[in-house]
């Protein structure tokens, strides 16, 4: 009898989702209409939080700071300068001829992270060593840009923050860094300028 | 909450009778923090350190507000508006000096809070979600202290926020590109101390909102005692007003006084001189250290230094600072030892002794320079650490042959009164 009237209207159903095998008698149509409208409610709030995660990423005012000019005419050999690249520092370094066959006596497959020097420098001007002056362990500058600093065992860079030592190819040879010293993007303008990013 | 025989809050005045019907927060504060908690009779005065933390957080929320109408969060302005809040606002340099000081005072009393917790065993059954929730406080707290570290945006501000963030790329594959979210940007600038200050504004009422839970879940077994042995009776407790706010109200004291000393004649000892100088982000400072109660766990970021297996050493340095505290998580369950207070377990005892110096060791390291012989002695000491939570205490718990409880608090109490109170030669003759 009450039975029956269930049967006959499928919102007096009780609220069993669930095939009639399984001891329900079916979807009812409210059973539907909640689904759908709490799902469209997670869609909804899943979409409100990617622009709330996405505004912490770099703003456009902080990715168009993302090339500068390098004048190179006032480096001397052995000896090199710092510039700000999207508010990091690089090292833009004139390596002499000694420290280039330095760095291309290391065999390659010694190194934690194999790279010749050829391959972190441009074709012709193997000279010209422009890396990041971040240090991959925990982001400090390293010193050894100018011959009066701290250059370490392997004569590149010293991190003084956790004693990473990098050779005269910017390669990571002792200590917790995990990799080379990282080569940004450019290109030689001229043979006296170089654009970075 | 508690015990049955806590005193019933009945409003004697119209007015509060009127409140108790309508909104009984008088209710509420009664029995929390009133006559109508009953606390174990013995405490001593490691038990302050809970309100005392309490009173630190006040501290830093107090002239945090004050300095936030000074302060302006700019990487132009920074570092100009904190010389000015030293200079020129009116008390400024009070204010500024409470909140750097505040800060340590607020660790030193945790600290000592948390080895309270490990030496009485107050993260054993029934506890175990207090100590959860004050170890989600005690990471709240180093976020919340990282990022006020870097709003001055001296030296060391930048180069912490630089060291730091750097902790997240060390997560294979994502990690640059979360250490760059992280920032907004590609080294921490002006977005990344807006961001940090928004959440060192918030993050201090999450503690707050955490502190709640941690005592509403301390206040259903009710507090611990120094002997461990659970409250029998209404003979084993006082009620926490007036005992215990009395010894409370002398514990901030004592408290006062030694925030006075640091704050009035030694405010920059704990600080770090190279935070005086702008930030630089084209120039380290030659050594590099976090703030004082970050040096252990600095120490053990640096104890990793060559890779292991397929996993980098800076890797491995994450994970290993990461896990000093979040081991602390599963030690309710490490520490199967019945008995709580180490008073009653002669080998815990040393082994809590060794954590101590150990900790004290580590903290020592994190300060020196990354050279031999630190370098050495860090990494026996990170070892020691882990080796103390995951072997030395479970086997502990096994083997040792603990001395015999106390039957009840009162018993161990009125024992040593009545020794005391009886004629010499007497009392010990029973």
């Amino acid at each position: 009898m009450a039975t029956s009237e269930y049967v006959d209207d499928p919102n007096q159903r009780p609220p069993v989702i669930g095939a009639k095998e399984e001891g329900g008698a079916g979807p009812r149509r409210r059973d539907f209409l909640n689904i759908a409208a709490v799902s469209f409610a997670g869609v909804g709030a899943a979409a409100v939080v990617v622009p709330l995660v996405n505004q912490m990423n770099p703003s456009a005012d902080v990715l168009a700071l993302a090339s500068i000019e390098v004048d190179l005419s006032k480096i001397a050999e052995g000896s090199g300068i710092k510039v700000a690249w999207r508010k990091q520092p690089v090292f833009v370094r004139r390596l002499t001829a000694k420290e280039v066959s330095e760095a291309n006596a290391v065999p390659v497959g010694e190194l934690r992270d194999p790279e010749t020097l050829a391959q972190r420098t441009k074709p012709g001007k193997e000279n010209w060593l422009i890396t990041m002056a971040v240090c991959t362990h925990l982001g400090c500058v390293p010193l050894g840009v100018t011959p009066g600093e701290n250059r370490g065992d392997f004569g590149g860079y010293f991190c003084p923050c956790h004693g990473s030592q990098y050779d005269t190819a910017g390669r990571i040879r002792k200590g917790p860094a995990p990799k080379n010293l990282q080569v940004p993007e450019y290109a030689f303008k001229s043979a006296s300028v170089v654009q970075i990013g | 909450m508690s015990f049955p025989w806590a005193e019933n809050y009945e409003p004697k005045h119209p007015l509060m009778k009127w409140m108790d019907a309508k909104l009984p927060l008088p209710r509420l504060v009664y029995n929390a923090v009133g006559a109508g908690y009953p606390v174990p009779r013995n405490l001593n005065y490691f038990w302050n350190f809970g309100v005392l933390a309490g009173v630190a957080l006040t501290i830093q929320i107090v002239t945090g507000i004050v300095l936030a109408m000074h302060f302006a969060s700019n990487s132009d302005m920074a570092f100009t508006s904190v010389e000015g809040i030293m200079r020129d606002v009116n008390g400024g340099w009070l204010l500024r000096y409470m909140h750097m000081n505040g800060a340590s005072m607020f660790f030193i009393v945790v600290y000592i809070h948390i080895f309270r917790g490990l030496f009485y065993g107050s993260y054993k059954a029934p506890r175990e979600m207090v100590w959860l929730l004050g170890v989600v406080i005690f990471l709240l707290m180093m976020a919340t202290a990282f990022m006020g570290y870097v709003l001055p945006w001296g030296q060391m501000s930048f180069w912490g926020a630089q060291v730091i963030t750097g902790f997240f790329s060390a997560i294979p594959i994502l990690g640059d590109p979360i250490h760059t979210w992280l920032l907004g940007g590609f080294a921490p600038d002006n977005a990344a101390l807006n961001r940090f200050f928004s959440l060192h504004y918030l993050l201090p009422f999450v503690i707050a909102g955490v502190i709640v839970l941690h005592i509403w879940a301390l206040h259903i077994p009710g507090s611990g005692n120094p002997t461990g042995v659970d409250v029998k009776g209404p003979q084993d407790t006082v009620p926490f007003h007036p005992y215990y706010t009395a010894k409370d109200g002398f514990g901030v004291g004592v408290f006062m006084i030694v925030f006075a000393i640091l704050l009035f004649f030694y405010p920059n000892y704990l600080g770090h001189p190279d935070n005086y100088i702008q930030a630089n982000p084209l120039s380290t400072p030659a050594h590099i250290v976090p703030e004082w109660y970050f040096w252990p766990f600095y120490a053990i970021l640096r104890a990793f230094t060559v890779n292991w297996f397929w996993i980098p050493a800076k890797l491995w340095g994450v994970l290993a600072m990461f896990s000093s505290i979040l081991l602390l998580f599963f030690l309710p369950w490490l520490d199967n030892s019945p008995v709580r207070s180490a008073n009653y377990r002669p080998a815990y005892r040393i082994a809590f002794w060794v954590l101590v110096v150990d900790v004290l060791i580590l903290g020592w390291i994190g300060k020196s320079p990354a050279e031999e012989p630190y370098v050495r002695i860090g990494q026996v000491a990170a070892m020691y650490y882990f080796a103390h939570f995951l072997l030395i205490v479970p086997i502990i718990a096994m083997v040792e042959k603990t001395k015999p409880l106390p039957n009840s608090i009162s018993e161990s109490v009125l024992h040593g009164e009545a020794e005391e109170a009886a004629p010499i030669g007497v009392g010990s003759a029973h």
